[in-house]
């Protein structure tokens, strides 16, 4: 399940959603990204995240259909927020459950891994020099890049 | 044609949204991309590193050679960075 909403989330609770009631999970993996008040040596205020509505959602759902492909999981979500957010507040949750721990965390971190570089979001941040759009990294391309050829390794923990 | 601009090309053009005709002669990305240039100032500092443009057509991710059809939804934008 995928959802992009404006307001913030409680991980804890979106955790217990994923999960809830399914005796076959055995592992849960979630990475849950922050404002962080510094960022390429500069101050972060606040921090507005745009997106193009349709796409940024086909791209999300695309991106955990290949891990559900990939990985034998029994559960997994993904929730983006967009619009303004200060520092310490959630950006972006993934959730993966799976019968055995390596599933999970091998698909956390490919679902984002590759959302980073393949869902249209644009991070613009508000320092005290004056907003500024945030640059893509070229470790992100590498760190995705790296799920194009490495063959899962999930097995039984 | 609807053409959506996001993040600093936004700025550059000076609209997030516009519709555009372009001439019987532009059936590419790349001729589109520079034909666009030629329409504005604010477009052509939006098109002025193509290294840093990105496309969708139609909510796709398209590359120079790909196609487009007059009613196509045309979107250009940064290289992402969410997460």
């Amino acid at each position: 399940m995928i959802r992009v909403q404006a307001e913030p989330f409680q991980p804890g609770a979106e955790i217990d959603a994923v999960t809830g009631g399914n005796p076959r999970i055995g592992g849960v993996c979630s990475f849950i990204g922050l404002v962080r008040e510094m960022n390429d040596g500069a101050g972060v205020g606040a921090m507005t995240l745009e997106h193009y509505p349709g796409m940024t959602e086909k791209m999300l759902a695309r991106t955990e259909q290949r891990a559900w492909e990939r990985w034998p999981l029994e559960a997994s979500r993904i929730v983006h927020r967009v619009g303004r957010m200060a520092p310490t507040e959630p950006i972006v949750l993934v959730v993966t459950a799976s019968a055995h721990r390596h599933a999970a965390f091998e698909a956390c971190e490919f679902l984002i891994d590759w959302l980073k570089t393949q869902a249209p979001f644009w991070k613009r941040e508000e320092t005290p020099d004056g907003p500024r759009w945030v640059d893509a990294r070229r470790g992100d391309d590498e760190a995705a890049a790296r799920w194009l050829h490495a063959p899962s390794s999930a097995r039984g923990a | 044609m609807k053409l959506l601009y996001f993040a600093w090309l936004r700025h550059h053009v000076g609209a997030g949204e516009e519709t555009r005709t372009p001439p019987a002669g532009v059936a590419t990305v790349a001729e589109l991309l520079d034909w666009l240039a030629g329409q504005s100032e604010g477009h052509a500092g939006a098109l002025a590193d193509r290294e840093r443009v990105r496309v969708a057509v139609n909510q796709e991710y398209a590359g120079p050679e790909d196609t487009v059809a007059p009613d196509d939804e045309v979107a250009l934008f940064p290289p992402v960075t969410g997460g």
